[in-house]
């Protein structure tokens, strides 16, 4: 027995040593690290951003021969949506290939948290589209990271925007009651000072309701709603938090079209449980739903060879699918751009923070990648990392798909700015960070 | 004196001025507590006949919520779904006291307890590995509508789950009280030694035992399951069940009942009244500084075993 | 043969006492520290450093702390994340508010924070025993982490409530905060670890860790011979807790720098308790052999199939790695339940009569 062990030992020991041996990897190739969650409780939102990278990525190399002829080389990192893990993985990845990795998506609210104050030393970039800290829009504090097209503030914004046209106009909104289901945690609380200030604002008044991870038992907070009874209900959820609010608001027989969604909140999976309950939910998105565009044929033609089940298989036309597409796009265009400075070959993470702070995807842009009105036009300057004319609007589950059910949205950009100015101060403040100048800009 | 009268006196007054909501609270937490003892009667069932803290019984609701469904997916018909269900769960008991239990016999109650939670690592990558990572709708043919009775709004799904917890519970008092391998299993309980020298095989009740633990897991996870669908989330309801076991004795089937009902109602009336006060999203502790208080003065739990001490 | 200890005597009370008593084991912890010291931070990479033997510090630290309790004291805890997150908040709170202290002097003083919060969560220990208190201590981790959630002072308002570790010099050198060097960061975990390591080792052989092992032994008997077993059991309560607390402290500004409630959650009580449990209750270097088990082996598992050129999907090969690493806790625990320390043991005895065993 012992001796057994004492070889299981050594062997593991040996093992370990050669860990660090580093994978092979052509030196024409431009390193882009993917941090994944295909398993743990979050893998059902996981699986489909997931492959919709991997897609969107096999089918430039496939399609285009890489970017400007500079194939792309992916890796995914499991991270089960966990910042300790989210550590390693990042650990791992950013020296790999031949320039190390270009940028990261960390796709985790605490792994972004965690790699912020990184970003700059190691000089990765970081895109976070959609999600992570707000306050990073501020280019001037957080020259390292990226979160447009939209912010959680923009989004909380713009679903009041949304709210006051339902209503007719804003002067309609004082009186209202609006209640906020939030997942217990720094994501979950970030809409909250948004819709504070547009509450003093707008004379709407807010109720809270927090529900604590992992929010498989919500009787509590739909008792306070049926007791509160809100005109429109908002939820930042997350996970199986969203797929049992949806049914417990469907149990209560609460008007669904009143019930708007995160887009994190927004997917196929949350709908699930509650079957036909569900139709008429809402939420938020900021790209096009269905299989329907061209890039979307492309992806069968190149990467599924024609095989449209396969592909169906794999989320294609999902709504998360659907994100990490348009997040991998953001981030080869990224490096298209700064290819035009530093020249048609790999790039370090520091030359890819260029060319992410020069992004500007114009609608002749998307037609020619086959997204056509798929997402909004985005511009991205030196102060203005949230993107410049960012916009969502609000998708509605009809029982069998996401249909967009109103026009693109803007935010409230005068209150949401100037909330973001101040936080972003506050944290250069904390961590002795002197923001940098952007000349010319605002 | 104003924060006195919002925590002492403020709640009680809103339960007065609307009696009718106050009511549907409670029916809530009623019903919703009857859902927490379905969980936590797979924790005594086991802990009662082997002195076994065994964490894993969240991932068994979830593995057999998973196999249910999965089945299901491929096209079974429910019945034989539930019956291949049932199958799958005795032969992983058999398989659990083979390679797991048999090995340990003896062994301190610490060391069982982190054995479990290596089984808990096991399961949790076998049921994704085998039946996938989505959430999965389960539909038992049971309507989840709501309907209005004085002013209090029903959840039928909820009135039908309350029952079949009862209905279980009522067919394991049953089997404990009348069946011979009831009472055998009591007598294991009672004391592992005594009960082997009077010839009753110890290893055949374990079997049982966690074959037992493992369909009231199914029907747990039924339950759950039919509310946030099928996912990789139900096995974290055990931590609903913890302060209910202990508020009602790792040793009482009753008492996981009372805990239950007790730690329902307690933590909706607490985050109805008293959340609004202090930030909301306070059942999750409140469940268990309640289930403390409990124990402040009954160390073993509503209807555990009194512990008797000698030097 | 090799672990000989023939010849070698004991005269004085004070060799009888020593720490380590056989030459042996003085060599082979010294060798072992000199290379911690002297060769880990010129020979890792920072892959090595702050993926793998950071973190494996910092669970030392905490599984240090939750041995003293559960091992030696025989109280069973799940409170470990939250006292780690008291330790984490109060360090960055004391940080913020006072830039101008020694972020070394801040650590200890959050120390002492978390032991006066885990003394007050000890108090139903007096009257809960077994699985009964390790439950209670649960409402500890579930109010505490819900506390640092949901109450603003203690992450400064900021709209995110998470907490970032300020950068703070001590002699010199960056220690905390985004550009101190993993180089740094190592040795300063590396030298707490020793010390309170040495502290732990210290206090359990003496006059408190005696009186702790009465007591988890059989309390009422401990009692007869003169212990308070209240004033024994809040002991270990606080003394853990500030081991918990420091290990917080150390999890944030030296390993994860930036974090909220969730990094301190209900899963790192589990993790720390598996990790005691695993490598041995009891035990010191147990503590270390646990933490080493649950944080490497994992990390191993993930990294094996590439390096054996094995290409499998990630999912697959996440759900195959969770299954081996149930699969070998109960391996392990069936080949020795009493943990790695005992294996440890077994392993010297062995090698003591090594080539003739009889």
């Amino acid at each position: 027995m012992l001796k057994k062990l004492a070889f299981t030992g050594l062997g593991a020991l040996t093992a370990l040593v050669g860990f660090l041996a580093p994978a092979a990897y052509a030196q024409n190739e431009q390193f882009i690290p993917m941090l994944v969650y295909r398993t743990g409780p979050y893998a059902p939102s996981g699986i489909p951003v997931a492959n919709g990278f991997r897609d969107y990525y096999t089918l430039v190399n496939k399609r285009d021969g890489g970017i400007n002829g500079v194939k792309i080389s992916f890796e995914e990192c499991e991270t089960q949506y966990n910042t300790k893990l989210g550590v390693e993985c990042y650990e791992k990845l950013k020296n790999k290939g031949p320039t190390g990795a270009a940028l990261f998506n960390p796709y985790s609210t605490g792994i972004t948290y965690q790699l912020i104050p990184k970003a700059p030393v190691d000089k990765i970039p970081i895109l976070s589209m959609g999600y992570g800290m707000t306050a990073a829009a501020d280019g001037t504090v957080f020259p390292y990271v990226f979160n447009f097209p939209m912010t959680y503030w923009g989004q909380a914004s713009a679903f009041v925007r949304y709210v006051a046209k339902q209503e007719g106009g804003f002067e309609n909104l004082r009186g209202r009651k609006i209640a906020l289901i939030y997942h217990n945690s720094a994501y979950g609380k970030e809409p909250i000072p948004t819709l504070e200030v547009l509450s003093q604002k707008y004379g709407y008044n807010l109720k809270l309701l927090a529900v604590d991870h992992p929010g498989q038992e919500q009787g509590a907070t739909w008792l306070q709603i049926r007791q509160y009874r809100p005109d429109w209900i908002f939820m930042w959820g997350w996970g199986v938090m969203n797929q049992v609010a949806v049914k417990e608001a469907a149990s209560i027989r609460y008007p669904m079209d009143h019930f708007i969604g995160v887009w994190w909140s927004g997917s196929e999976a949350d709908v699930v449980p509650a079957g036909k309950g569900a139709i008429g939910y809402k939420a938020g998105d900021f790209h096009g739903t269905g299989a329907g565009f061209p890039v979307h044929k492309d992806i069968i033609k190149y990467v599924y060879n024609g095989n449209a089940q396969e592909a169906k298989n794999n989320n294609i036309g999902e709504v998360l699918y659907n994100r990490g597409v348009v997040n991998a796009m953001f981030s080869v265009e990224a490096i298209r751009t700064a290819m035009q400075k530093y020249g048609n070959k790999p790039l370090t993470g520091e030359q890819v923070r260029w060319g992410l702070e020069h992004l500007r995807v114009t609608d002749s842009h998307l037609k020619a990648l086959g997204m056509a009105d798929f997402t909004q036009p985005i511009e991205v300057t030196c102060s203005r990392h949230n993107g410049v004319g960012g916009r969502v609007y609000i998708q509605q589950w009809d029982g069998n798909g996401w249909k967009k059910a109103s026009d693109w949205l803007e935010p409230i950009e005068e209150v949401v700015w100037e909330q973001v100015k101040q936080a972003s101060k506050n944290y250069a403040f904390e961590n002795r960070i002197t923001p940098r100048v952007c000349s010319g800009q605002s | 004196m104003q924060v006195l009268y919002a925590f002492l006196v403020g709640p009680f007054v809103q339960m007065g001025q609307a009696p009718v909501f106050f009511a549907e609270v409670v029916i809530n937490g009623l019903l919703t507590g009857v859902m927490y003892s379905l969980v936590a009667l797979g924790f005594v069932l086991i802990y009662k006949a082997s002195g076994t803290f065994n964490f894993a019984q969240g991932v068994m609701v979830l593995f057999a919520a998973l196999t249910l469904v999965g089945l299901m997916e491929h096209g079974v018909p429910v019945w034989l779904a539930l019956i291949l269900t049932v199958a799958v769960m005795v032969v992983l008991a058999f398989a659990i006291e083979r390679l797991m239990l048999r090995p340990l016999i003896n062994q301190e109650q610490i060391i069982l307890f982190m054995a479990t939670i290596g089984l808990t690592f096991f399961l949790e990558g076998f049921g994704e590995l085998l039946w996938g990572s989505n959430v999965k709708r389960l539909d038992i043919g049971v309507p989840d509508r709501s309907f209005e009775v004085g002013g209090m709004l029903l959840n039928q799904f909820d009135l039908f789950a309350a029952a079949i917890g009862a209905a279980l519970v009522a067919g394991l008092a049953v089997f404990f009280q009348k069946t011979p391998i009831g009472r055998a299993l009591r007598a294991v309980a009672d004391d592992h030694q005594a009960a082997l020298s009077v010839g009753i095989p110890l290893k055949t009740i374990w079997v049982v035992v966690w074959s037992v633990a493992g369909i009231v897991a199914m029907v747990a996870g039924i339950m759950w399951g039919a509310k946030s669908g099928v996912q990789f989330s139900l096995s974290l309801i055990a931590l609903k069940a913890l302060p209910v076991l202990i508020l009602g004795g790792f040793t009482s089937v009753p008492g996981a009942i009372i805990g239950g009902l007790i730690i329902g109602v307690g933590e909706k009336v607490a985050e109805v009244y008293w959340g609004p006060l202090v930030g909301g999203a306070i059942e999750n502790w409140f469940a268990y500084v309640l289930a403390l208080v409990f124990l402040l003065f009954r160390p073993q739990g509503l209807f555990g075993e009194r512990i008797i001490e000698r030097v | 043969m090799l672990y000989r200890e023939a010849g070698q005597f004991k005269t004085s009370y004070a060799a009888d006492q020593a720490l380590l008593p056989i030459v042996q084991d003085r060599w082979f912890l010294a060798v072992l520290l000199a290379i911690a010291y002297l060769v880990v931070p010129f020979v890792a990479d920072e892959y090595w450093l702050q993926a793998v033997l950071i973190p494996f510090l910092v669970f030392s630290m905490a599984a240090l702390g939750l041995n003293l309790l559960t091992g030696y004291a025989g109280q069973v805890s799940l409170g470990t994340g939250g006292f780690m997150a008291v330790g984490a908040y109060a360090t960055y709170k004391m940080a913020t508010t006072f830039p101008d202290l020694n972020i070394l002097v801040i650590f200890l003083l959050a120390g002492l924070i978390a032991a006066a919060v885990g003394l007050i969560f000890g108090i139903p220990s007096l009257r809960i025993k077994g699985f009964y208190l390790a439950v209670a201590t649960l409402a500890a981790q579930f109010f505490l982490g819900w506390m640092f959630n949901k109450i603003g002072w203690f992450y400064n308002d900021n709209p995110s409530g998470t907490i970032t570790a300020p950068p703070r010099l001590v002699m010199d050198f960056m220690v905390t905060g985004p550009r101190a060097t993993a180089e740094v960061r190592y040795i300063v975990a590396l030298v707490l670890v020793t010390v309170f390591a040495l502290a732990a080792k210290n206090l359990v052989r003496g006059r408190i860790g005696r009186a702790w092992m009465a007591v988890r032994d059989r309390d009422i008997a401990a009692e007869i011979i003169g212990i308070r077993p209240f004033q024994t059991k809040l002991l270990a309560f606080a003394i853990s807790s500030f081991y918990c607390g420091l290990a917080g402290a150390m999890s944030l500004f030296l390993w994860l720098g930036s974090a909220e409630t969730e990094a301190w959650d209900i899963n790192v009580s589990f993790q720390v308790l598996f990790m005691v449990i695993i490598g041995g209750l009891g035990s010191i270097l147990g503590s270390f052999l646990g933490a080493a088990f649950i944080t490497l082996v994992p990390i191993f598992l993930t990294n094996a199939p590439q390096m054996f050129g094995v290409n499998m999907a990630t999912d697959l090969q996440k759900h195959l790695e969770v299954m081996i690493f149930g699969g070998l806790i109960v391996y392990f625990l069936i080949v020795e339940p009493n943990g790695f320390a005992r294996l440890w043991q077994i392993t010297k005895e062995k090698l003591r009569r090594w080539p003739f065993p009889y």
